[in-house]
């Protein structure tokens, strides 16, 4: 097991994000993304279970010189595995997904989730045509994964493992638009009213 | 070949859209196929549907209009995607070509394809509706700039009718 604390692991990786855009699935990623620091360049998914990594491809194609990383956690991941393929046919090279995987469904009173069993989101990424699939668990590959998640070529793939220990809800804004006009703003600058 | 797919395809980059988003389906092969042949088109093929519904929500973030296409069997599979379009307000473009209605063929199509336009409206979408080919490409207009400049959830139905049942031969 690993002895990553969730919090702490994913203020790690958003510690260098730069102007990276990010968006974060529903539940404990995006409240550990919020608890690292608020940012206009996050776009908190609420809802949606299954859609952040394709939130994430829509996004990169649009702005394929800006790194997008989509955070969200292995139930949601579980929810939308067809994405990993529809992405390794689209394989874009801006693109990270990094898994905070806990092997559980921390929202819903801690069942376990089937990475617990040992599926291998890795795996399916890497047979789904990521350029990069890796599963981290310790601290030094924590270190070397929060900068590669901003430099190497994608579609990069993470799963990050983490303790199952649970943390306390941060309440990330969570109103649609005002979350969709500050990200435009934030990204497209004045085109943002178009 | 259908001519109302050629004219949909221009209306649709007349409009701006930057990404194509699809499951196939046979009422929509030519506009697909048009989609694919144009490099300066993002052209996404989806494993389901509500996959596309997130697609353009992220593309929208970025700044590109896009449209989705998929038969009404995929409406079902968006429903709960569909929240995340409303709740941010998302221009969406849905063209849905439409089956288990009019001489339908296969009973295993017709509980999704007469739930459609209910299932649309309980999650906040405009429905649109052709049932006659000459009337598709004006309806496809109107839904385009109900989504994109008004900003709404919009579905544009193209009927059986209007597509031609689907034939099966043994």
């Amino acid at each position: 097991m690993s002895a990553l604390e969730r919090r702490a692991a994913t203020a790690r990786l958003l510690r260098d994000r730069g102007d990276a855009l990010v968006v974060t699935g529903l539940g404990s990623t995006t409240y550990d993304a919020f608890a690292a620091g608020d940012s206009p360049r996050t776009f908190y998914l609420w809802g949606a279970m299954g859609g952040a990594a394709m939130v994430g491809l829509g996004l990169a194609l649009a702005r394929p010189q800006r790194r997008v990383v989509v955070i969200t956690g292995d139930g949601e991941m579980l929810m939308g595995l067809g994405s990993l393929a529809t992405i390794g046919v689209q394989r874009p090279a801006n693109l990270a997904v990094v898994v905070i995987d806990n092997g559980l469904y921390a929202e819903t009173g801690m069942q376990r989730t089937h990475t617990a069993s040992g599926v291998d989101l890795a795996g399916v990424a890497r047979a789904c045509r990521f350029a990069h699939a890796e599963t981290a668990s310790t601290l030094a590959e924590l270190d070397r994964l929060a900068r590669a998640v901003y430099e190497v070529p994608g579609p990069f793939f993470a799963s990050l493992k983490v303790s199952p220990e649970p943390t306390t809800i941060e309440l990330a804004p969570r109103d649609g638009p005002t979350l969709r006009n500050r990200f435009r703003a934030a990204v497209l600058g004045d085109d943002a009213a178009a | 070949m259908s001519t109302w797919s050629d004219a949909l395809y221009e209306l649709l980059l007349d409009a701006g859209v930057k990404q194509v988003a699809y499951v196939p389906d046979a009422g929509h092969k030519r506009l697909i196929e048009l989609a694919l042949a144009n490099p300066d088109l993002k052209t996404t093929v989806l494993t389901t549907e509500e996959e596309g519904v997130a697609l353009l929500v992220g593309a929208y973030l970025g700044g590109d209009r896009g449209v989705l296409l998929l038969q009404s069997s995929g409406v079902g599979n968006c429903i709960n995607m569909l929240s995340l379009a409303a709740e941010c307000r998302v221009p969406l473009l849905m063209l849905v070509t439409m089956r288990g209605e009019w001489g339908e063929f296969n009973p295993w199509q017709v509980t999704m394809g007469q739930a459609t336009p209910a299932v649309l409206e309980a999650m906040g979408t405009i429905v649109l509706r052709a049932d006659d080919a000459e009337r598709i490409v004006e309806t496809v207009r109107a839904g385009s700039v109900l989504a994109f400049d008004s900003g709404r959830m919009v579905a544009v139905l193209i009927g059986q009718r209007a597509i031609g049942a689907k034939a099966f031969r043994k």
